[in-house]
């Protein structure tokens, strides 16, 4: 797997969006805006879609299993590039993590219809390119490119 | 199918953005797991679900659906129509459970997402 850096490189348009933890009320909200920015750029229906997809279980993640965290999508002549962080508590286990069907969600996330274990494998699915590091204590961060 | 004919097949009570009936979909997935429905649909497709959230919304909005029909005679609250109608998604409730209302569709016609 690819390791987590941040390409700053021809980047158009930087997109930030803070999201809190256990704000289920509010959960898509940086979603629906990244999309609605994106589609206001043109960008083809079916990789706005995968897009969405990707930041949409990002922003369910952060809500349900961080402390807090960002979602930052730098838009590139060439891609689309997502950058998931939060300040923690961190994943145990990345592997067991990446698994379909493994989930550490709790009741509450879901009665909210998550916690199938399907955001991770999901997330890299739609992506071109797919990088996690995490650290117990201090965080996650996640990388996920889609190509033009 | 058209979804003036989904409702009539399962006698569905419209919710939200009933101008939208005349829209037809290809296909139709049942689930109350919202991650499966983020990790399988991908075409044009009808949403049955008895999950009434405002996360089912968000979840038809990042995925392009047009349509959501509710089982088990559930009503989501106002604020989850609010949104379904600023997205323009339409929302019908029909008391009939997930199964029925996948078999009386699929006998009508309409065939489920391949995965």
């Amino acid at each position: 797997m690819q390791s987590y850096y941040k390409d700053e490189n021809n980047v158009a348009m930087k997109l930030h969006f803070d999201v809190i933890k256990d704000d289920f009320s509010r959960a898509g909200e940086a979603s629906s805006k990244i999309k609605n920015t994106l589609r206001q750029l043109a960008i083809d229906a079916n990789l706005l879609r995968r897009i969405a997809i990707a930041t949409y279980e990002a922003e369910i993640n952060l809500v349900i299993h961080s402390f807090g965290g960002t979602i930052e999508v730098y838009i590139k002549p060439d891609c689309v590039e997502i950058y998931v962080e939060d300040c923690g508590p961190g994943i145990e286990n990345v592997e067991r993590a990446m698994t379909k069907g493994f989930s550490t969600a709790t009741s509450i996330a879901r009665e909210m219809g998550f916690g199938a274990g399907m955001g991770l494998p999901n997330m890299e699915k739609v992506s071109d390119e797919f990088a996690i590091e995490s650290q117990l204590d201090i965080g996650t961060q996640i990388k996920m490119v889609v190509k033009y | 199918m058209h979804l003036k004919n989904i409702k009539e097949i399962v006698n569905a009570e419209v919710l939200a953005y009933e101008e939208g009936l005349d829209m037809e979909i290809l296909t139709a997935f049942g689930s109350d797991l919202m991650s499966d429905v983020l990790a399988y649909v991908e075409e044009d497709t009808l949403l049955i679900t008895g999950l009434t959230n405002q996360q089912v919304i968000r979840t038809a909005e990042m995925l392009d659906l047009k349509a959501i029909l509710f089982v088990r005679g559930k009503i989501p609250a106002e604020d989850v129509l609010t949104l379904a109608r600023e997205k323009r998604i339409i929302l019908m409730s029909t008391k009939e459970s997930l199964f029925t209302v996948s078999g009386m569709l699929y006998t009508n016609g309409l065939k489920g997402i391949s995965i």
